[in-house]
């Protein structure tokens, strides 16, 4: 060890500081350490192992639907899981679900990876699209509302879409790719908005045990720097590419400042001590599909009737006067419930 | 994740659902406006900058300002007649402001307190407190003289009831004598390589430093000039530090773990809001210092101005979500049983509802900064004898004090614990003395005894 150290001290050649045998290939975003790719593979791997592990996020037998968008994140997941799976032997029945939301090109693409993925992995697939689900498709969608309020549509839908299709497939639990920051950016949003019931759910790595089906995170404390580290993606079309939001923007300057901030965010996020009393509202069913729902009537269902009577802004925009119950419940609720923080859906846990 | 693409998505989602909640509720505009007339008392003309889109004259927006501060003062019994209370006054316009309604205060007190028969209610006390850190910031001689002579002729101004005005070094926190204690105090700071840390550091001296003051001249309140936006930036930094567990203790209107408790009446008050005050108002602030954060303190100031900028609620909205957060037991103003006090300061403090305490459970603190200590924080301590005194006081520390201030290796650790000020190093003794059967409790498991080793 001595000797390769010192040889390296002379060459200037860095060696990685795990094996120190092989070359560094990178210096790894979380802790800054040179690293070569055999050992980042191997400490990747093995982090996410010991939080699945530490937190008990499966049992053997258990059927785990992972929601797979064809994106990096969601390649990656269904990479590492069947692989641990595999290695430590999990005993998982693990299946690939995607959504098709109908988006030409971008979805046709991402179907493709999806596709790839699982005769790579060997994972079944399970395709479940708005069309199925809706009457409508997102190109459809767009269509109306133009590109104003999409993302709230795509995600209220995609998060139902998910739960459906798990139960088709009979599936015990969801695993989905949120990472790191994620769920730092989630963590912010939630200060920012006063959102104090979200904020005192979104650090949990299980989310909906008391519903139909659990969702987990084994991404939870995995940087995105590290997951896009050599996988790359295909993005949405209807977001511009130079875009972030602003809190993301944030968390970026604050990781190049000091990497660790991100996992502090989520730590601050899990000890934040929050009264049981403004914890979650009460959880009942749609009247319309039975979905779960704490009004009347699912978001899905709200847009759907507004998409399907002409108007698209409903569900989106706080109305006042003429109303019924639907809305009035709306309307009495602060405004960050009312527009129900969707942000594309995914990051609402 | 985030909509399955690298990077955000736009499309106007993120921004549009800020859009949303950023145009403040455009109120109909009442008549009054029309004929240009105050919106509050309907009598004055409004002032340009005054209140909510300048519709306010200064009367009112001075009323309301003073309101918020005497109904913090009242309902959290901040002040209360048999009190000494010292400000600290930085020269700022946020503790320039305390510094005058503090005034106002004492001035309606001093007149009740004429006019009664049989003067039950005696005035409370007021000392106003600068601290010259320029030990760390050179400045030239001539501006701190300056800045000092007109901080005295303000608060010279501030009278009756007339107020001592004491300057005090910051290097005052060492006990030994005059001489080497700015060298120590620099040697101390610099020693610290990471910029927030330093920062940081420079604050919990700061505190330090008006905590013996107070506590060596007989006083019984520290009040600070902290408002919204600034306690805003506080809830993102400490989120950001990782010290989420103690952040409720810091933005409430009382702070009680100290040895004198500290208040913060100005807490509801928006810096644009002081400010803009000050200017109508023609009150002098002294900016000796010109402090720009640095760092991830200068990081997040500039991302909350720019969040605020957007909507001018923003920052309201920061401190009353994190105003949700649990506080601790020593963030209300202890009650006042003492036969000693008059009777209607402690009727007065029983009207307004304060909350009975919690289980007061003892909490332990950080030694360095003194923020109330998570289970998690608390590292493993080896159970042999010979335990620097180093090790263990860095044991009680919190995870961000341990990776933003302290040095990395053993040695560095023991020089740099051997630079701290004796009341810090005494106040942890005596919060490890008082707490170590808690705290024995708390760490037993992790601490290894020798039979273990056998294993």
């Amino acid at each position: 060890m001595e000797v390769a150290e010192s040889k390296s001290k002379k060459a200037g050649g860095r060696l990685c500081s795990t094996c120190n045998q092989r070359k560094a290939a990178l210096k790894r975003p979380k802790t800054l350490e040179q690293i070569c790719r055999e050992c980042f593979y191997e400490v990747f791997e093995e982090e996410i192992h010991q939080v699945i592990v530490g937190n008990q996020l499966f049992k053997a037998g258990e059927r785990i639907a992972i929601g797979a968008s064809g994106g990096k994140d969601s390649t990656v997941l269904a990479f590492v899981l069947s692989e641990l799976n595999r290695r430590h032997n999990y005993g998982l029945d693990l299946f690939l679900l995607s959504i098709d939301e109908g988006i030409s090109g971008y979805r046709d693409d991402s179907l493709q990876t999806v596709k790839r993925n699982e005769i790579q992995y060997g994972l079944p697939l399970k395709i479940v699209s708005y069309k199925d689900l809706y009457g409508w498709t997102m190109d459809e969608i767009v269509k109306v509302i133009g590109l104003k309020n999409n993302c709230t549509f795509c995600g209220v839908f995609r998060r139902q879409a998910l739960d459906r299709g798990a139960s088709l497939l009979k599936v015990d639990k969801i695993a989905t790719g949120h990472n790191a920051d994620d769920i730092a950016e989630t963590v912010l949003l939630n200060i920012l908005r006063g959102d104090i019931a979200r904020l005192s759910r979104c650090t949990l790595i299980t989310t909906g045990e008391d519903g139909p089906i659990p969702r987990c995170k084994p991404f939870k404390y995995t940087y995105e720097k590290e997951i896009r580290l050599d996988y790359f993606s295909t993005e949405c079309i209807y977001s511009p590419n130079a875009y972030r939001g602003f809190a993301r923007e944030f968390i970026k300057d604050l990781e190049r400042l000091r990497p660790r901030a991100i996992l502090d965010i989520i730590k601050s996020g899990e000890n934040f001590r929050i009264s049981t009393s403004t914890k979650m509202p009460e959880q009942g069913t749609c009247e319309r599909c039975g979905y779960i729902s704490s009004q009347k009537w699912c978001k899905a269902c709200v847009l759907l009737e507004g998409l399907n009577r002409g108007l698209p802004k409903m569900g989106i925009v706080r109305s006042r006067g003429q109303n019924n119950e639907r809305t009035k419940d709306m309307k009495q609720n602060k405004g960050t419930k009312n527009i129900e923080s969707k942000q594309c859906g995914t990051l609402d846990f | 994740m985030a909509c399955n693409s690298a990077t955000g998505c736009q499309s106007g989602c993120y921004k549009n659902e800020f859009e949303q909640d950023l145009k403040p509720a455009t109120e109909t505009i009442s008549n009054s406006n029309e004929q240009n007339l105050c919106v509050k008392c309907k009598a004055n003309e409004p002032t340009a900058g005054a209140g909510e889109d300048g519709k306010h004259c200064l009367d009112c927006f001075r009323s309301n300002l003073f309101g918020k501060f005497r109904l913090a003062v009242a309902s959290n019994a901040l002040i209360t007649p048999a009190d000494n209370v010292l400000v600290a006054f930085s020269g700022g316009p946020c503790s320039r402001v305390a510094l005058q309604f503090v005034h106002e205060l004492q001035q309606r007190a001093q007149k009740n307190f004429d006019a009664s028969k049989d003067r039950s209610l005696p005035v409370f006390g007021v000392g106003v407190v600068f601290v010259d850190e320029t030990a760390y910031y050179p400045v030239p001689s001539s501006e701190i003289d300056n800045a000092i002579q007109e901080i005295k002729l303000i608060v010279s101004n501030l009278s009756p009831p007339t107020k001592e005005l004491h300057v005090i070094p910051i290097e005052s926190i060492f006990c030994s004598n005059q001489c080497d204690r700015r060298e120590r105090f620099k040697k101390l700071v610099d020693s610290v390589s990471d910029a927030t840390g330093k920062e940081d550091l420079l604050l919990q001296l700061r505190m330090l430093s008006l905590q013996k003051f107070a506590s060596e001249n007989g006083f019984n309140r520290l009040l600070l000039g902290l408002c919204t936006s600034r306690i805003a930036c506080h809830v993102i930094t400490a989120t950001v530090k990782g010290q989420g567990y103690s952040l409720p203790a810091d933005i409430q209107y009382a702070d009680a773990r100290w040895e004198i408790p500290v208040v913060l009446p100005l807490r509801d008050c928006l810096a644009q809001e002081l400010n803009m005050l000050c200017q109508l108002d023609c009150l002098k602030t002294v900016e000796l210092l010109n402090q720009t954060h640095s760092g991830i303190n200068g990081l997040v100031s500039s991302f909350v101005k720019i969040l605020q900028e957007e909507n001018p609620s923003r920052e309201s909205t920061i401190m009353r979500t994190a105003g949700k957060l649990t506080p601790f037991h020593f963030n209300k103003i202890p009650e006042l049983n003492d036969s000693s006090v008059p009777l209607a300061s402690q009727r007065r403090q029983k009207r307004f509802n304060l909350k009975p305490n919690e289980s007061i459970s003892s909490e332990s603190f950080c030694s360095l900064c003194y923020s109330p200590l998570n289970q998690s924080d608390l590292t493993s301590l080896s159970s042999h004898d010979n335990c620097k005194n180093s090790d263990i006081f860095v044991a009680a520390c919190c995870s961000s004090c341990r990776f933003q201030i302290f040095p990395n290796d053993p040695s560095s650790m023991e020089k740099f614990y051997s630079l701290l000020p004796e009341p810090l190093v005494a106040r942890a003794k005596h919060v490890r003395n008082g707490d170590s059967s808690l705290l024995r409790e708390q760490i037993q498991d992790f601490l290894l005894s020798d039979s273990e080793d056998d294993a």
